[in-house]
């Protein structure tokens, strides 16, 4: 199955794409997806929260087909 | 009223979208941008957006605060894009029936807002550049 991923700030430059499709073969957690798309360096991952469809999700939230799913990085508005 | 603007903010109609004549208070909050952190210069900041889901959870925010205060009004317009020095990031106006409750509002929405709206800042300085963490944010989900 596809996932559609979005990357935001940081995570975007690191990927250097605003967005791509993901292919999962077994089921996957957000946080799961995260570690596989940004594996930790040796300063540890970036704390992030995830949000899938649009709405806020917890790490352990399994994702189905054709989910939109984002990695949202430390926020800076206001 | 609730939203994104690639364009200077016009106080005004933030201001007129809460007036009422049952409002003893109206209460505009503006986010400036500082031209300075740590020492540098910053020379401008870009704002960036998760567009939908953005407006999404300022439209919660919204509900959230007609719900604790009863009686209060609400709207709040975020900058995107880049935005110079001095210029307003964030409106967020509020009326009440009485003071009291108008700090009370603004000061949670501008707070959560911070926290919840999937929004980030980039500071550009003469010789670089950071996104800036807000000290609100957390890596637990919001519940909502």
């Amino acid at each position: 199955m596809h996932v559609h991923v979005r990357y935001f700030a940081v995570l975007r430059e690191r990927k250097g794409c605003t967005e791509e499709a993901v292919t999962l073969t077994e089921p996957t957690t957000v946080a799961a997806l995260y570690s596989a798309l940004f594996p930790p360096t040796d300063s540890g991952a970036l704390p992030v929260m995830y949000a899938v469809n649009e709405a806020y999700v917890s790490s352990d939230h399994v994702l189905a087909s054709g989910d939109e799913v984002a990695f949202i990085p430390p926020l800076g508005g206001g | 009223m609730v939203r994104l603007t690639e364009t200077k903010i016009d106080i005004d109609v933030v201001r007129a979208a809460v007036s009422r004549d049952e409002a003893g208070a109206v209460l505009v909050f503006e986010g400036v941008t500082r031209n300075h952190h740590d020492g540098r210069t910053v020379v401008r900041l870009e704002y960036e957006a998760y567009a939908g889901m953005a407006e999404a959870q300022m439209s919660a925010i919204c509900t959230d605060v007609m719900e604790r205060w009863p009686g209060a009004r609400i709207a709040m317009i975020h900058r995107i894009g880049v935005v110079a020095v001095g210029e307003a990031s964030v409106v967020i106006a509020v009326s009440a029936p009485h003071r009291d409750e108008a700090y009370a509002a603004s000061r949670w929405a501008i707070d959560t807002l911070k926290a919840a709206v999937p929004i980030w800042k980039k500071e550009v300085y003469a010789d670089g550049s950071v996104w800036k963490a807000n000290a609100e944010f957390s890596d637990e989900a919001p519940s909502r």
